[in-house]
């Protein structure tokens, strides 16, 4: 077998319950900070056309945003970058109004709705925001849809030899599919992955599966926040990035395997 | 790229169960469309229905992913042996080895559709017996052919609108060539649901009659659903001649609108033009053209610009959605498979439905039995996310 497929990280991009940006994430995760978990904070991108501004739903908001964060973070263009989307579903709110409008007398969805229900809905806004016309992957595992994204964005990093943005998010789900799909908030990561070392690059990750259970995060909160949203299951990796400890973290990933993911700086 | 064998491969739409119904189809230049009587839907268009998709029934322990999606994914798993062309695989490189990696784009969401009918009068709650995971979530399609065959490797689902399908057969190439699997298992589900037949209704895409890819006078398009499975492994030297391998693929977005294509077909050129430089091949490589060719006219339009552009007007093309209508997430594994057929046994489909094309391509309306070495098959998703697959025989 070949080595794991490798990356080096230039920049991070981080939205989540009281966690504006990745430099106040990585300070709460070193105990630096103390976390307040007020509900998370979702704009629309000004790099939006206003049409698009006003029809953008939460999930939109939120992988743009981390996005974006990565690349001012790399002070890259994001017009020339492949990208890889993740998310473990679409937008709660959006699909919560059209199965209640199917349901209903009148079937009539509107057609913004509808567009705004493909899975790939946030990776078609990042593409009229940015200009963006490289490849781009739209992914769902479910509960491990951080890890699927980013061994597609490793393997993608390894055999094409460019850079490429994983985007990992997800937004709540309100009632009455909230009982069924619990996710409180939402919380999204991008990383802006390479192939060789940059003058900025925080470090080098390697992945592979593994049987051995994911890492916990010693915080009581912020362990509660690793379990209820699918793309904040990448905290115990992102400690690990704040605090330059290296050394192999566990992720979730699927119900039959984790993630081993070799962090060196 | 280093050429992939695909070892097995198998399709099911509305045209039948596997690959000699969708041959015989493809031979006789037949559609499988239908006027909609799809559950309770009251839309003025034609559908291509799956017959006995309702009556697939999953092995008991895999209950929790039942729904029309994942039984017609069983439905498609159980044609041509290409369940035992898996297990075999298995044998082959261990089950944590291969990869799962499917395209859906609306999965089970058919289920909450008809669970929000259910919905409690006093609390509004959904019924006990629902199952978000297993069937609504998009991952449920990976999660339950996975499950079906024990395997244990990495496994996702592509969700690009109507790309998905296609797209698997990139993912699929760079984790095999990355190392971390030797084979995969790729393909594409979509089944009839309630949210895209309102929805594309909603935004006047869908036609009132079968679908006519690249006529004159085409106005939309007719939803279908489908199964397609592929088996990808690195091919080995030694290549029997009825072999067909992956030779490339090329992916683009069009950076344009959400449900538009950039009209100009810049994104299509720019995936036919990766595909192409992925493959070592020159457009005068290609022997047919499978086209996206939804029928709307937006589409057609661009998608044409973007092959006259590249290809000029010599290479015969078509869209065989007027046979199977537009399966969505399944179309670029569908659309795969009937590309494997015509290299396989040496024909060029014909554009079922269409009768006067738009001049200046060589579109094809009557079957041609004719030797065919390499095709490129494009899918382009509703969003801007492109891609084109080109598959040939061994050189």
């Amino acid at each position: 077998m070949t080595n794991p497929p490798a990356a080096w990280i230039r920049s991070i991009g981080l939205i989540g319950p009281g966690m504006s940006d990745w430099p106040a994430c990585a300070a709460i995760l070193q105990g630096h900070a103390a976390w307040n978990p007020e509900k998370t904070v979702l704009n629309a991108p000004d790099r939006l056309p206003p049409a698009e501004r006003r029809r953008a739903v939460r999930v939109v908001k939120l992988a743009l945003g981390v996005g974006l964060q990565a690349t001012t973070a790399a002070g890259v263009d994001p017009s020339g970058l492949a990208t890889v989307f993740s998310a473990s579903g679409g937008d709660g709110g959006n699909c919560h109004q059209i199965c209640e409008t199917l349901a209903s007398d009148d079937r009539q969805i509107s057609p913004t709705r509808f567009h705004n229900s493909v899975h790939n809905a946030a990776a078609g806004y990042w593409g009229i925001a940015t200009g963006a016309t490289a490849a781009s992957a739209v992914l769902c595992a479910y509960d491990g849809s951080f890890g699927a994204g980013l061994l597609e964005t490793l393997a993608q990093v390894q055999v094409e030899r460019e850079p490429c943005l994983l985007l990992a998010y997800d937004a709540d789900y309100p009632e009455p599919l909230r009982s069924t799909r619990p996710i409180p908030d939402a919380f999204g990561v991008a990383l802006l992955l390479t192939p060789e070392r940059e003058a900025d690059s925080c470090g080098r990750l390697a992945a592979s599966l593994t049987d051995a259970p994911a890492d916990t995060l010693a915080d009581s909160g912020l362990e509660s926040l690793r379990c209820a949203i699918p793309a904040a299951r990448s905290l115990p990796l992102l400690a690990a990035i704040a605090g330059r400890r290296t050394g192999r973290i566990v992720l979730d990933y699927l119900d039959h395997a984790r993630l081993a993911v070799d962090y060196a700086t | 790229m280093h050429p992939l064998l695909i070892s097995a491969y198998t399709a099911t739409s509305c045209l039948g169960r596997g690959l000699e119904p969708l041959r015989d189809a493809m031979l006789a230049g037949r559609s499988g469309l239908k006027p909609c009587d799809f559950e309770t839907v009251s839309l003025q268009t034609w559908i291509g229905e799956v017959a006995g998709t309702n009556d697939e029934r999953l092995p008991a322990e895999l209950a929790r992913f039942d729904c029309r999606n994942n039984r017609l994914a069983q439905l498609g798993l159980l044609q041509d042996g290409f369940a035992d062309a898996v297990r075999a695989a298995i044998s082959r490189h261990g089950a944590d080895r291969i990869g799962v990696f499917l395209g859906t784009s609306t999965s089970g969401i058919l289920e909450t559709e008809l669970a929000y009918r259910r919905r409690s009068p006093d609390t509004g709650a959904l019924p006990a017996d629902f199952n978000y995971a297993g069937t609504h979530n998009t991952f449920s399609l990976a999660d339950f052919v996975q499950n079906w065959f024990g395997l244990k490797g990495p496994a996702v689902v592509v969700s690009s609108a109507c790309s998905s399908s296609a797209k698997v057969f990139a993912s699929a190439a760079r984790m095999i060539a990355s190392g971390l699997i030797d084979a995969a298992l790729v393909g594409g589900v979509d089944s009839l649901c309630l949210t895209t037949l309102y929805g594309f209704n909603s935004l006047e895409l869908t036609s009132r009659q079968a679908c006519r890819p690249f006529d004159r006078a085409r106005d939309g398009i007719s939803i279908g659903e489908g199964a397609a499975f592929a088996l990808l492994e690195p091919a080995p030297h030694a290549l029997p001649p009825d072999a067909v391998l992956l030779l490339g693929y090329g992916e683009s977005s069009d950076a344009y609108h959400m449900s538009s294509p950039h009209p100009e077909g810049r994104g299509a050129r720019q995936a036919m033009d990766a595909a192409l430089t992925r493959a070592g091949l020159a457009a005068p490589d290609i022997d047919y053209i499978n086209l996206h060719g939804t029928a709307t006219p937006s589409n057609d339009a661009a998608e044409g610009k973007a092959v006259k552009g590249l290809f000029g007007s010599a290479t015969p093309c078509s869209s065989t959605k007027g046979a199977t209508g537009h399966t969505l997430g399944a179309a670029g594994g569908i659309e795969a498979v009937i590309a494997a057929l015509a290299i396989r046994d040496g024909f060029i489909p014909a554009g079922a439905g269409t009768t006067a094309p738009e001049e200046g391509l060589d579109y094809v309306l009557a079957t041609r039995r004719q030797p065919v070495r390499r095709v490129i098959s494009n899918s382009f998703g509703f969003g801007g996310t492109n891609c084109s697959l080109i598959l040939g025989s061994p050189a």
